[in-house]
């Protein structure tokens, strides 16, 4: 095997530090994985919010990861396209639900083809229709716009009553 | 006055908010607010460092984010004087008071209205290191401007205890938003470059975007008339030192210390 399948192999076991069910590659937090024969095996990341205290760990984990390789790994960081959560797959989302967080109900655009800011404070005040990730129902009200960390909404089920974290879109 | 000077007026906008907004952790009114300031104070000095880790590139000579954040003294910073101050309103000389989150959701409400308005442009100018910082600096302040909206919304539209601390708040803060259209030498220069925005040409939005919320919540929207302060010039109010001390103090005390 080359040494860049066998690091995509070692990477894609790595998981998201605050949220263990799903894939550093689920989020679309590793952009690039390539390897060169003098500075050895490079992934370049993106942060996901930009005061997010977990990319640090993210790195120490890929580096930790892609140990058995040994050869030397450079991990870097690149902001633009700012991460979003349109990046998520389908089977990302369904571990997230599994999980007990509802994932993002909508795609967001990339920032700049967003509603400008006008429109966007009078689409604030509709609330996203959130399913509860532990019954299924449809009837949920939103408890605050930021709950355990800055990318999730804290929700509460009308029908179950239990709360739950809303992946916002991003 | 150098290219960088436009980076800091940004860094260190962020910085001092994100730091005076912490001051609720532990403390906020309710748990849910503690947890949602704590994480707007997070987004915002995310923002500080990465606009710091390109001016200190620009500037050269072992500078870092870390010396830019704690080893510059308040002279040097180019914060707007609305975010160095408490959370509460005016008082006499070293007199002091409670946190009202009035205060803190009105100069959010203020704050973010424009800084969505500059990332919006931002992430449009020609150098791309800081048009990447923008585009995901206006998806953070974007959802900082829904949480202070709805709040001020409440504030205004809630009891009469709400509405009055709100519109006192308003009243105290909206003369010092009178800052945010002074051009600075640096911001005229950064302009000139393509690579900032004419603050003055927003304006207009700010203020359409903050009477309609100020509407909304059922508040009046005060004169932004008297003193202009002049804190993105570098002369600050008396309250900058004494959060730049608190903050400072750590890292000074134990230099070139590291986790």
């Amino acid at each position: 095997m080359s040494v860049l399948a066998a690091a995509k192999r070692l990477l894609s076991t790595v998981t998201d530090p605050e949220i263990p069910v799903v894939t550093l590659d689920d989020m679309g937090i590793i952009r690039a994985v390539t390897v060169d024969a003098d500075t050895g095996v490079n992934v370049v990341i993106t942060p996901t919010y930009s005061g997010c205290p977990a990319m640090t760990q993210i790195e120490d984990d890929i580096v930790a990861a892609l140990q058995p390789l040994g050869v030397p790994v450079n991990v870097s960081t690149q902001l633009a396209p700012a991460w979003t959560t349109d990046w998520m797959g389908d089977a990302a989302k369904e571990k997230l639900r599994t999980y007990g967080i509802a994932p993002p109900s909508r795609l967001c655009g990339s920032a700049v083809a967003q509603p400008q800011v006008m429109q966007f404070i009078r689409d604030a005040a509709v609330v996203d229709a959130v399913d509860c990730p532990h019954c299924g129902s449809s009837e949920t009200t939103e408890a605050s716009h930021f709950g355990s960390t800055p990318c999730k909404a804290l929700y509460k089920c009308l029908s179950c009553q239990e709360p739950f974290d809303y992946f916002k879109p991003f | 006055m150098s290219a960088h000077d436009y980076w800091l007026h940004l860094a260190d906008n962020a910085l001092v908010l994100g730091q005076r907004n912490a001051e609720w952790c532990g403390h906020g009114p309710i748990l849910e607010e503690d947890i949602a300031m704590t994480n707007n104070s997070l987004d915002l000095i995310g923002q500080a460092r990465m606009l710091y880790q390109g001016a200190a590139e620009a500037i050269g000579g072992g500078a870092t984010e870390d010396s830019l954040a704690y080893f510059r003294d308040s002279q040097a910073f180019k914060n707007l004087t609305l975010v160095e101050l408490p959370h509460h309103g005016p008082l006499v000389g070293y007199a002091t008071d409670n946190r009202d989150y009035a205060v803190t959701i009105v100069r959010n409400f203020l704050y973010s209205a424009l800084m969505a308005l500059v990332w919006e442009r931002l992430a449009n100018v020609a150098n791309q290191g800081l048009a990447a910082i923008a585009a995901k600096s206006l998806k953070e302040t974007r959802y900082h401007l829904r949480h202070s909206h709805d709040w001020l919304v409440r504030f205004g539209d809630g009891t009469i205890e709400s509405a009055q601390r709100a519109q006192a708040a308003l009243d105290y803060l909206v003369p010092f938003t009178q800052e945010f259209w002074l051009l600075t030498p640096y911001e005229a220069a950064a302009i000139a470059a393509g690579d900032a925005v004419d603050v003055r040409l927003l304006k207009d939005d700010w203020t359409q975007l903050v009477s309609q919320a100020v509407d909304t919540a059922k508040l009046q929207m005060p004169a932004a008339t008297g003193y202009v302060t002049q804190g993105k010039f570098g002369t600050h109010s008396e309250h900058l030192s004494y959060l730049l001390a608190e903050m400072q103090s750590l890292a000074r005390a134990h230099p070139e210390g590291v986790w």
